[in-house]
């Protein structure tokens, strides 16, 4: 069991171990997140920054009360209110952050690559919360987790990503996460947003829906991204729906033990029928609670912590 | 003292298919004659110039340069930019129009070479915007920028996206005898892409800028070409089927040119990945003989040019483009800026590196050391190409009576480019701490030395 990075930027980097390593942690974490006190003292006097210069909410809340378990202190910093607003360089405001002593940055940010660049600049740990279309490692980790959890391995199972792929920082991080823990992928979505070259990746494309969740073990479906979509990707969102949308009749014809993921926000009647959400099936709710242990797994890694048995038992 | 003895150097001149060892005499700023033992011949007080050992060029020619003035002093001026070129072995630059303002009236033109007069120890030439403000909606007094001396028109940076406007751009210049060059990017399908569309930017998740953006604007330009027999020259091509459409293009007989870029020539987009994985793959073949390889990490900024760096294979096809004669010129596309604007993300930081100084020595590796073309050859693409395509008769050669410009050259020397000792203003290069082959000893620009590597001999 080996962790000696200080910045988790991408999954791409990462090797099978180093994956498993922050699993085993994640799960002595979710140990600690079961006990009626759920707090450990890891990273007391430790201070962890948000720095949010891209909207978001569950993951941004999911690790801030990741930092609070684990008794860091922990302030949030979002692009609207802030000063990159006036003109000063992320570069800047970073170094700002860094002056108050902040031990850990974590950063979501429209622009990829961006985490990997202010790590360059900094010396506390930088943890990337997504970069543009690059990564979002630590999703990728939490559906590893959620996986494992459930089907108690990951190896040799067939995981389907459905959806929107080349804007999809989930996506890739999946991809490079699943294929290297021995998964076999297949990507599924609009030809638009999927180009063949994703089997350079080392998964399998395909355009049709049925074929693509058949054998599946695993349906992980992405949120139709309109924000990052330009209009002439596809007609429309009900032709969307048509085509890839994850219905009942679908499902049905999948292997009985095949389980839906979703990063969430989900849009319910549009990449996922209202009822498959909240059915037996659907492990959303969960990959919500793992992805706390995750991030606690990852802040406590970064910082130092020497993986599950570094954990206070 | 605008006079000079070059002695002793091998002498390469491919406008006159010249290559011996032979004396250079430079009299009041023009050349007088090339040949054995001109000691004789010299008028008194002469002064010499070593060249035994070195190569003795025309003055080279970058007809694709920004060097920033009017209105960008901060990145670059007309003293650093042309400060750094004849470093680089430059005598003659031509300038870009996409200042602030734009190079799109007589006045600014006025500027520049009133400026470059006081400031520019090398040739320094103008390029007039084809459209106002570049902004690609109507033609820039053309007419009055040739009568205010520009010597070629380009909305360079911007590409004219308007087909009638482009075609009425063509038929105007032709008034003139104006070269008509252009940028060639198709907004509609580039968008906003960052880097070449290929396994790279998927795997980065970086937008990409896909070559064929650049192809259609090619082929706008070679059909505009034929349609109104004004020669239109495609400046920093990038992509292989670019090449392979002017290719066809040029043996049908329509009057096209095209340059390409070092840094085209060089890398592959597998240098945004960061530098071990540009060495182990792509990179592999470029130093040989080792040696320290300088490192990066992925997304470097430095690595962010317009058009992008691409495939291997497109980088293959530029290459064999230079071999076969159909690109006949290589440019730097000198484009300098300030570290605080490039030390952003990615998406935000501007597009453009600078080349001045690593352009010959990078030329050099890729097409002469690698034994693909004769120095000559590669000498021609600096010199007699550039020249011929700017009309500028007394430039690029060494005929008796041409413009005193030449350069002279250590084509084996091996030498490390430090970008922190660079003349020009801005760092902004991605060859920073490479071993490069080949370097200029020294640059005269009309009998002048305009920079020398010894010092003593400035």
């Amino acid at each position: 069991m080996a962790w000696a990075r200080k910045h988790l930027l991408d999954i791409q980097s990462l090797s099978a171990e180093e994956i498993l390593t922050v699993l085993d942690t994640a799960r002595a974490f979710k140990a600690v997140g079961e006990r009626a006190i759920k707090k450990v003292p890891a990273l007391r006097g430790k201070t962890v920054v948000n720095l949010f210069v891209e909207p978001s909410t569950r993951t941004r809340i999911s690790f801030e009360l990741a930092a609070q378990r684990l008794t860091a202190d922990v302030i949030n910093f979002s692009a609207e209110a802030s000063s990159l607003k006036k003109g000063e360089t992320l570069k800047d405001t970073a170094r700002n952050l860094e002056a108050l002593n902040a031990d850990i940055i974590v950063m979501r940010h429209s622009a990829s690559g961006a985490p990997h660049f202010l790590a360059r600049f900094l010396d506390a740990s930088m943890i990337n919360a997504g970069d543009g279309a690059h990564e979002h490692p630590t999703q990728a980790l939490l559906d590893a987790f959620t996986i494992r959890e459930k089907k108690g391995k990951i190896e040799g199972l067939n995981v389907t990503i459905l959806g929107d792929i080349l804007y999809s920082r989930v996506a890739r991080s999946n991809i490079w996460a699943m294929t290297k823990l021995g998964a076999r992928v297949t990507l599924c979505g609009p030809s638009t947003l999927l180009p063949r070259m994703f089997e350079q990746m080392g998964c399998r494309v395909t355009y049709n829906v049925d074929e693509a969740i058949a054998d599946a073990d695993i349906i992980n479906l992405l949120r139709i991204q309109h924000e990052r979509q330009r209009k002439t990707m596809f007609p429309s969102i009900g032709e969307y729906t048509g085509l890839f949308g994850l219905t009942q009749a679908r499902l049905a014809r999948t292997k009985p033990e095949a389980l839906i993921m979703h990063p969430g926000p989900i849009n319910r009647g549009v990449e996922i029928d209202s009822d498959i959400a909240d059915s037996k099936r659907s492990l959303i709710i969960d990959q919500v609670t793992n992805g706390l242990a995750v991030r606690m797994a990852v802040l406590f890694l970064v910082t130092g912590g020497q993986g599950p048995q570094g954990v206070a038992a | 003292m605008n006079s000079l003895l070059v002695t002793g150097g091998r002498v390469v001149d491919p406008a006159q298919r010249l290559d011996a060892l032979a004396d250079v005499l430079i009299v009041d700023g023009k050349i007088s004659a090339v040949g054995g033992s001109l000691a004789a011949k010299a008028p008194a007080q002469t002064p010499r110039f070593d060249a035994a050992g070195m190569v003795v060029c025309p003055g080279l020619i970058d007809l694709h340069a920004h060097l920033r003035e009017p209105g960008q002093s901060a990145k670059e001026t007309i003293a650093s930019g042309t400060a750094a070129a004849a470093r680089g072995g430059f005598a003659s630059v031509v300038c870009m129009p996409n200042t602030s303002p734009a190079i799109d009236n007589a006045g600014t033109v006025a500027l520049i070479r009133e400026r470059a007069q006081r400031e520019s120890k090398i040739n320094v030439f103008v390029a007039g915007a084809i459209t106002r403000e570049i902004a690609g909606e109507e033609l820039a007094p053309i007419g009055s920028l040739k009568a205010a001396g520009v010597i070629a028109i380009t909305d360079d940076g911007h590409c004219v996206q308007n087909n009638e406007l482009m075609r009425h751009a063509l038929e105007y210049a032709r008034m003139f005898d104006l070269p008509v060059m252009d940028h060639c990017q198709d907004y509609s399908i580039v968008t906003d892409g960052v880097v070449h569309e290929g396994y790279w930017s998927m795997v980065l998740g970086l937008r990409g800028w896909p070559a064929v953006g650049e192809e259609l604007m090619v082929s706008r330009n070679i059909l505009l070409a034929e349609m109104t027999g004004t020669p239109v020259h495609c400046q920093h091509l990038s992509s292989a089927r670019s090449i392979q459409l002017l290719r066809e293009a040029k043996q049908r007989g329509v009057p096209v040119s095209g340059e390409v870029c070092p840094h085209h020539f060089t890398l592959t987009d597998t240098v945004l990945a960061g530098s071990d994985k540009f060495w182990e793959t792509d990179g592999k073949d470029i130093r040989p003989n080792g040696g320290e390889r300088p490192r990066w990490p992925s997304y470097d900024t430095n690595f962010k040019m317009n058009p992008p760096v691409r495939s291997a294979a497109d980088r293959a096809a530029l290459i064999e483009g230079l071999v076969d004669g159909t690109v006949e010129i290589i440019s730097s596309d000198h484009a300098p800026h300030c570290n605080y604007e490039k030390e952003v993300e990615f998406d935000q930081a501007p597009f453009g590196i600078v080349g001045f100084e690593t352009e010959l020595a990078l030329s050099l590796m890729a097409l002469y050391h690698s034994q693909r073309l004769s120095l000559s050859d590669v000498i021609a693409k600096f010199t007699v190409a550039p020249a011929r395509l700017l009309r500028l008769p007394n430039k690029g050669s060494l005929r008796a009576g041409a413009d005193g410009d030449v350069t002279i050259m250590e084509v084996d020397r091996e030498w490390v480019f430090d970008v922190n000792g660079s003349a020009s203003k801005s760092r902004n290069s991605p060859f920073g701490g490479w071993r490069l082959k080949g370097k200029a000893a020294a640059t005269i620009a009309q009998g002048r030395i305009a920079w020398a590597e010894r010092p003593e001999e400035v």
